[in-house]
């Protein structure tokens, strides 16, 4: 579903990442990880089409990314769905709104996704504050609204980028669970973290895979964390 | 999906959309605004094309119908020379009617500048003929070669002297009213554009998060759209309301009272103004959604 091929990417400055090739296996659950800096945010842009490679092919659902216009980037989002690391909502809409928002745009907001929306809410322990308006959201709940907007659509893929960033490890293991069991149901899961301790706790839910990026590189990580 | 169509879906449904931007209060109204004011003087433009196409016509229609031939010659070759010209108009194409005016009726004709106890017996007066043309009309220049040639002392006056810069004059009032009319829109969709613009520039931050989770840019571009074609719509109702009340308010027309008092709608004119509104919404539509697109394209 996701293929990188030899790609590179540079910005400006320098390189960032080379030689990366990736094939994400349907049902996997992988781990990215690096020091900051190193690239894991740019890496997971380059897995949903919002940057193009520098050189190397990225495929996703089997089209080449530079071939895809802005209409075919739109409909690929749909079947991945995204963590972003700031969660990015729309600070005038509800929680519940928020989450609902990808039916909304693709006009599939039906009767029947309002009864899924609910129980979505409840799966992430904000079934109580789907009427809160995003900015008077903690950290943990923003990430958890995060997670439900990403998997409304019953994406093939979650991508998530720091999910548990600035949560405290009680709530990051409550959002590890979430993953853990959208993986269960068959999804393709890529979380980037920085935080070690919690691919070490997955080890004992899920098989993981630890890809790390080192040097511009993405080198499989192995099973000494 | 026809233009048409997808103009009245944008209407009525799809509040959603709407919801998915935030309200702006102050660009609102100040198109709101700018679609009333500008609703406002296409009245005025559009009562003045009006006013002025109807002058060039009536002063047309009221001059063309009839003409005059003067004769003068001395007094012993007038009613031959009169005769003369009766049979060449009669066998003029186009001419209705000819007849030589009595000397009661030339009379009363020059009472008014010499005083009813003019001698007119003991004066050179010319002999006035009165032509009432048909409907098709007379070739002036043709008659005016015959009668050159068959009585010299013959003076066709077909009013086209008088017609002709009256008419002209009228007609570039008329036009200058539509050129208000279209720069108007113009200026419409200019500021339309500019607010528009300003909307999606601040809404910057909504449109990538729309766009993150797979928003098609058509469903973005309609959110704002829609939002100024109802606000430009809206104004312009309100702007044309106001417009055609200070029109319907303005003095009575008087039949002699020339063009100033004849600036109003007649009939068909007020059913022109209901295209008003409907006209800037379609300029809205237009220029928002060329700003959208603009926009979104150079977005990644």
């Amino acid at each position: 579903m996701i293929e990188l091929d030899n790609i590179a990417y540079s910005y400006g400055g320098g390189e960032l990442l080379s030689e990366v090739s990736l094939k994400l296996a349907p049902g996997s659950f992988h781990f990215l990880t690096g020091p900051s800096g190193s690239g894991k945010t740019t890496f997971l842009k380059l897995c949903y089409g919002a940057l193009s490679p520098t050189a190397g092919q990225v495929q996703l659902f089997g089209k080449d990314v530079r071939e895809m216009d802005r209409e075919d980037h739109a409909m690929t989002r749909r079947q991945i769905g995204v963590v972003h690391q700031d969660c990015q909502f729309l600070d005038h809409l509800s929680v519940r709104e928020n989450v609902a928002l990808p039916l909304t745009v693709s006009d599939r907001d039906s009767l029947e996704q309002h009864s899924n929306l609910k129980e979505l809410l409840t799966w992430v322990g904000l079934g109580h504050r789907a009427s809160a308006l995003p900015p008077e959201l903690s950290g943990g709940e923003r990430q958890r609204a995060a997670l439900a907007r990403a998997v409304i659509m019953s994406p093939d893929v979650v991508l998530a980028d720091e999910p548990t960033g600035n949560v405290d490890w009680e709530m990051s293991q409550r959002l590890l669970q979430l993953l853990v069991e959208l993986n269960k149901m068959g999804k393709t899961i890529l979380i980037a973290t920085h935080d070690l301790n919690l691919i070490r706790s997955a080890k004992h839910h899920v098989q993981a895979r630890v890809l790390r990026i080192s040097g511009r590189k993405l080198q499989l990580a192995g099973a000494d964390l | 999906m026809s233009k048409g169509l997808q103009l009245s879906k944008l209407i009525v449904g799809d509040a959603q959309a709407d919801r998915v931007v935030p309200p702006t209060g102050f660009t609102a109204r100040l198109t709101l605004f700018a679609a009333g004011a500008m609703a406002f003087l296409t009245v005025f433009a559009l009562a003045l094309s009006l006013a002025s196409g109807r002058l060039a016509t009536r002063w047309g229609d009221e001059l063309a119908q009839s003409s005059t031939l003067r004769i003068s010659a001395p007094e012993e070759q007038m009613a031959a020379q009169t005769a003369a010209v009766l049979t060449v108009l009669e066998s003029t194409p186009g001419i209705a009617s000819a007849r030589a005016l009595s000397v009661d009726e030339q009379r009363s004709l020059l009472a008014p500048w010499f005083g009813p106890d003019l001698p007119l017996d003991s004066l050179p007066v010319p002999q006035l003929i009165e032509i009432v043309e048909s409907e098709e009309g007379y070739d002036g220049a043709g008659l005016r070669l015959r009668l050159q040639a068959e009585v010299p002392g013959a003076v066709l006056d077909d009013h086209t002297r008088w017609r002709k810069p009256l008419e002209r004059a009228a007609g570039r009032l008329r036009l200058l009213g539509w050129v208000s009319i279209g720069l108007i829109g113009a200026a419409t969709a200019a500021m339309i554009t500019l607010a528009a613009n300003a909307a999606l520039a601040a809404n910057a931050q909504v449109i990538s998060v729309l766009r993150l989770i797979g928003a098609r840019d058509s469903y973005i571009a309609r959110a704002f759209v829609r939002r100024f074609t109802l606000r430009a719509l809206l104004g312009a109702a309100v702007g044309t309301a106001l417009g055609a009340l200070a029109v319907f308010l303005l003095p009575a027309t008087q039949e002699s009272g020339g063009f100033l008092t004849g600036l109003g709608f007649q009939g068909f004119g007020w059913a022109l103004l209901g295209l008003i509104p409907v006209l800037a919404a379609v300029v809205a539509y237009v220029a928002t959604g060329a700003a959208a697109r603009r926009t979104l394209g150079e977005l990644t």
